[in-house]
């Protein structure tokens, strides 16, 4: 029978008989849902909020988020305080997107085994964040977190830092060459050793437009060259201590989402 | 486009779509009805989102993304859930602040919406290091009970609670007993001595020579903030040594760890995370568990 094919079939024929123009049909299908998606982000004012303090983080300060995301304690704890009034009333301020603008990757989490830390810096002492990683039970007896206590006998290791900020740099993170090049000694004087912070402190603070929002201390209280719980708890003293949220308009429109 | 009409299936009476596999012909069968409606319905649904709830992020000539007839904004919302609720605790926010204590006791009603409020912010802040109901841990006093260090009055408790201790605060509660070991104050064999004089003060069998061997040391190096009596100063959070209460362990390993190197605990300042009127219902809540003066 020579019939004449169907409508369908004599407008498809192009991509039904030849599955390489068929899968550059797909790819174009899907760039378009993509680009409706994606583009018009690139075009928004303020995706970023305007914000005073926030700075990236010190060398000692990203050798601890390391350490956090190897030991894969965002799979258990969140940071991200959503804007819900019980979670503000529990954590404080919601979390912004400026707060997590120089994390690469981004430590948000979607699950709460433990509760948020996403402004944990300050809330408990170092002692405390010390005992609680080594024996968690000790101090929380219904906590299930694991014991940590390996990290207090690993020296860090200050040799990668370098390259560690030279590919966040290249990310975008506004990390100067002097910060790069002089990344082993600021771990070690942020972490309580006998080197001069000054210079640390002055550089960081001229991205942050804030001043002391760096701790130099002792931080596992072990005198020494500065061990992974040092750079841990430096972390987790940190978040979300950065933004002066006195200088934070939440009612402008542009930061209201 | 017009044409023979495509072929109809003899067998079922319906269209083919002209697909042939070794003579079997593909049947055009239109999508089901319910289907098709399904489908059209979210397409509509998509349409009327657009219009009511915050969608487009950019489009030419808007500053930021479509605000949406109906204006949602989840941070504006949260403001509005906060002040509400701000709001419906104004009443008992504005007396805890403006009462004194002993009134505020004595107010059942206002004593009780005080204990609630302060036990959830317990719960969420302090339970952490000071255990459920306050029963303390090593390092972290107990708070269930009536020994203090820097005083179990509402007051002192509340100021505790604000300033927090050697938190950084500008006000905050300090005292730095010397590192008699670390810095060499002492040697060895007087820490030792030391060691058995607390012991003794304490009310437990200690060796009698050499509690008489650290006398002296104690009124020269330590009387001066423990007391000649060992009872302890509450003004300057010192603590009592003759009694059965300890901070990190009464044995005689850890009294020769404090005197040898003292372990300076912190706590936190309160006074910038938490609001005055919460800061005062945990004070009512701590000095309720069981100690307050």
């Amino acid at each position: 029978m020579a019939q004449r094919p169907s409508w369908l079939f004599r407008n498809h024929r192009l991509f039904e008989k030849n599955s390489f123009i068929l899968l550059v049909g797909i790819l174009v299908v899907v760039a378009i849902g993509g680009i409706i998606e994606i583009v018009p982000l690139f075009y928004l004012k303020n995706t970023i909020e305007k914000v005073e303090g926030m700075r990236p983080y010190t060398p000692l300060e990203l050798a601890g988020q390391k350490i956090y995301v190897r030991e894969g304690c965002h799979v258990c704890h969140s940071q991200m305080i959503r804007p819900l009034r019980d979670e503000v009333e529990r954590y404080g301020h919601y979390s912004l997107a400026a707060e997590s603008m120089y994390d690469h990757p981004f430590l948000w989490g979607s699950k709460r085994t433990g509760p948020d830390l996403a402004r944990v810096g300050g809330k408990y002492s170092d002692e405390w964040q010390k005992q609680h990683l080594i024996d968690p039970r000790s101090l929380v007896p219904e906590s299930i977190m694991p014991p940590y206590a390996f990290l207090g006998g690993r020296s860090l290791d200050l040799s990668t830092l370098k390259d560690e900020m030279s590919a966040l740099k290249f990310e975008g993170v506004p990390y100067t060459d002097a910060m790069i090049a002089n990344a082993a000694d600021d771990a070690a004087a942020q972490a309580g050793g006998d080197y001069d912070y000054e210079p640390i402190k002055k550089a960081y603070a001229a991205l942050s437009g804030r001043n002391d929002t760096i701790a130099f201390r002792d931080f596992d209280g072990e005198p020494g060259p500065p061990s992974e719980l040092d750079a841990l708890i430096a972390y987790l003293q940190m978040l979300g201590t950065l933004v002066d949220f006195s200088t934070y308009e939440a009612d402008d429109l542009s930061n209201q989402r | 486009m017009t044409g023979p009409s495509p072929e109809i299936d003899t067998h079922s009476g319906i269209e083919t779509t002209g697909h042939e596999w070794d003579g079997i012909k593909e049947l055009n069968n239109p999508l089901p009805r319910w289907w098709l409606f399904i489908f059209w319905a979210t397409v509509a649904v998509a349409i009327v989102y657009w219009v009511l709830m915050p969608a487009w992020p950019a489009l030419p000539g808007l500053q930021g993304n479509t605000t949406g007839v109906w204006g949602q904004s989840d941070r504006a919302d949260v403001a509005a859930d906060t002040a509400a609720m701000q709001a419906e605790r104004a009443t008992l926010s504005a007396k805890l602040a403006s009462r004194d204590a002993t009134s505020i006791l004595q107010d059942h009603e206002l004593s009780q919406l005080a204990l609630s409020l302060g036990e959830s912010a317990f719960g969420d802040n302090c339970a952490t290091c000071h255990g459920a109901g306050g029963r303390g841990a090593k390092g972290y006093p107990r708070l269930a009970d009536d020994v203090w260090l820097w005083g179990g009055s509402l007051d002192e408790i509340e100021q505790t609670i604000r300033v927090g201790i050697r938190s950084g605060h500008t006000e905050t509660r300090l005292s730095e007993m010397p590192a008699f070991g670390r810095d060499e104050f002492l040697t060895a064999g007087q820490i030792t001595d030391l060691v058995e004089l607390v012991t003794s003060v304490s009310g437990r069998d200690a060796d009698a020579a050499a509690t008489a061997r650290a006398r002296p040391i104690f009124e020269e190096q330590c009387s001066s903030c423990h007391g000649v009596d060992a009872h302890g100063d509450r003004s300057k959070g010192v603590p009592n040594l003759t009694d059965a209460d300890w901070l990190y362990g009464g044995d005689r390993e850890t009294i020769h760890r404090t005197i040898y190197g003292p372990r300076y605990g912190v706590m936190p300042a309160w006074s910038e995370r938490l609001d005055p009127a919460k800061v005062r219902a945990l004070a009512i809540y701590v000095h309720s568990l069981g100690g307050g003066e």
